[in-house]
């Protein structure tokens, strides 16, 4: 079933009865050539190309709840390529070309928004940052554009730009940036997925791995045995749990993220806003309801809910930054389990067991680099080389010293 | 989050920053062991469950704790002081 204007006539003038459910619900083969392990946006995007891009059969999606259940489902929808470093840039920068056609590729409406992003900056120093991270995103063939003072105040007048101290001094703009609907993400990603015959299992969890002589024959589920020649594991917050079960100790921390959504206002904020001087970023959704987010707990957790102080936190920022918002009340708090890695960087590589792959360690930045993770892991999969863009996820990097340490702040996952 | 300061009491977590797992306490030798050193650096347990800890009571005594968490629930189970863990651990090689 495709998606159309002329469908949606059609269905608004026989009453509706013609849509289907989006997926199968198939039970377990016995074997499969690729099993995915977390059916999230990664895992679910991982099996799409695998399936469409790469023309592998015989794949499923191993999900232990429903599918999008994690933090596809707990994100705040910002999607992007504002990075510095040379390891990381090309590769969102991947991603945000993906983005562009995602809707036309999978035939589903995910909302794809390119409102722009636009991160303000406060001192002369941070300014300086911020135009060589903007001449690094335009040689990655991104694009950027540095305002001045006058320039943001034209887009968002309502700022605190006199603020005693953190006067805003410019900002950099990404306008290609903007935001998507997350769980539609997921839901299209599945959809393609089953369409090209992938079997996307729900209520299975992953209880073990079977490994003979170092290669992976199959794993241990919820509902029993299945075979398999190759697996990712696409798991985030749960990483360390999956991975212990194959004898492995990774360098991740999970880790709390909590993001908050207002009551519905009238349209105000039409971009992407981050404060530069404090954790706070903020975006209005298309209900009207300003979506926005700041910091880590700072603590181990696996709880899915965060604690008062980052709420203070955040609060406090929003407030600095557009004194406006201090009467918007909050309608949702939630919390989502952050793969925090050793240095705020991504691994996507093979394993020391063979047939045993890995993508985790998104930290904050998982859902904007969705299609790319999953069309990189795919690659990975498929072929046994990395994609071009993600060569330098590799799992020995900390060992070697490759690290890619974009915020500059070592191996300490609660700071990143 | 209150945390039992074995000194001070409960105290809010808020006047601490957490490092990790209590486990960086014992650091091995480098020079002996490069592999040793990149896996106490880089690699974690991370476990879902009761977790040991340390925390800095910055905002108040500057002592170093080690609290013993659940990582499912948040609920502290129990703290000492990290000096306390670490001349225990000498004393018992």
């Amino acid at each position: 079933m495709r998606y159309s204007a002329f469908r949606v006539l059609k269905e608004a003038l026989t009453g509706h009865k013609g849509w289907r459910p989006l997926w199968r619900n198939p039970e377990p083969k016995p074997a499969y050539d690729y099993v995915i392990v977390g059916g999230g946006g990664h895992g679910l995007a991982t099996a799409y190309y695998l399936a469409r891009t790469f023309k592998q059969a015989r794949i499923a999606v191993l999900e232990k709840g429903w599918l999008g259940s994690g933090n596809i489902g707990r994100n705040t929808t910002i999607i992007r390529s504002n990075y510095l470093l040379p390891g990381n840039e090309p590769f969102y920068e991947f991603s945000m070309k993906l983005w562009e056609g995602l809707e036309q590729a999978f035939n589903f409406n995910a909302m794809v928004s390119q409102r722009g992003i636009l991160n303000l900056c406060h001192t002369d120093a941070q300014r300086d940052a911020y135009r060589r991270r903007g001449n690094a995103m335009l040689l990655a063939g991104a694009d950027a554009e540095l305002l001045d003072t006058e320039g943001v105040r034209a887009m968002y007048p309502f700022l605190n730009f006199d603020h005693a101290r953190f006067p805003i001094k410019g900002g950099l703009l990404q306008r290609r940036a903007g935001t998507a609907r997350h769980d539609g993400v997921a839901w299209g990603y599945a959809r393609g997925a089953d369409l090209a015959g992938v079997d996307l299992i729900q209520n299975c969890e992953v209880t073990g791995f079977r490994i003979e002589n170092g290669r992976l024959r199959g794993v241990e589920t919820s509902r029993g045995y299945i075979g398999a020649g190759k697996v990712g594991v696409a798991v985030a917050g749960s990483t360390s749990r999956v991975m212990a079960q194959a004898g492995m100790r990774l360098p991740i921390e999970s880790h709390v993220l909590q993001a908050f959504v207002s009551e519905g206002l009238k349209p105000t904020i039409d971009g992407v806003i981050t404060f530069g001087a404090g954790h706070f970023y903020v975006s209005q959704s298309d209900k009207g309801g300003l979506v926005f987010g700041g910091d880590i707990d700072g603590y181990n957790s696996y709880a899915q809910r965060g604690n008062l102080p980052v709420i203070e936190d955040v609060a406090e920022g929003g407030m600095a930054l557009m004194p406006m918002i201090g009467r918007a009340r909050l309608l949702r708090i939630w919390g989502g389990i952050m793969d925090m890695s050793m240095d705020g960087s991504p691994i996507i590589d093979r394993t020391p067991v063979a047939g045993l792959y890995l993508n985790a360690g998104w930290c904050y930045g998982g859902f904007k680099a969705t299609p790319a993770s999953g069309y990189a892991f795919a690659h990975l999969l498929a072929t046994d080389t990395p994609h071009d863009t993600a060569r330098a996820y590799r799992l020995d990097r900390f060992a070697r010293g490759y690290v890619i340490d974009e915020k500059g702040m070592g191996a300490q996952p609660n700071l990143h | 989050m209150l945390i039992p300061h074995p000194l001070l009491g409960l105290r809010d977590a808020q006047e601490f920053t957490c490092l990790g797992d209590a486990a960086l306490l014992n650091r091995p030798d480098g020079l002996a062991d490069p592999q040793a050193l990149t896996d106490y650096v880089y690699l974690r347990d991370n476990p879902a469950g009761v977790h040991r800890e340390l925390w800095f009571h910055e905002q108040g005594d500057r002592s170093w704790l080690v609290v013993t968490r659940n990582t499912l629930t948040h609920e502290i189970l129990g703290a000492e002081l990290a000096r306390d863990v670490a001349l225990r651990a000498k004393g018992a090689k």
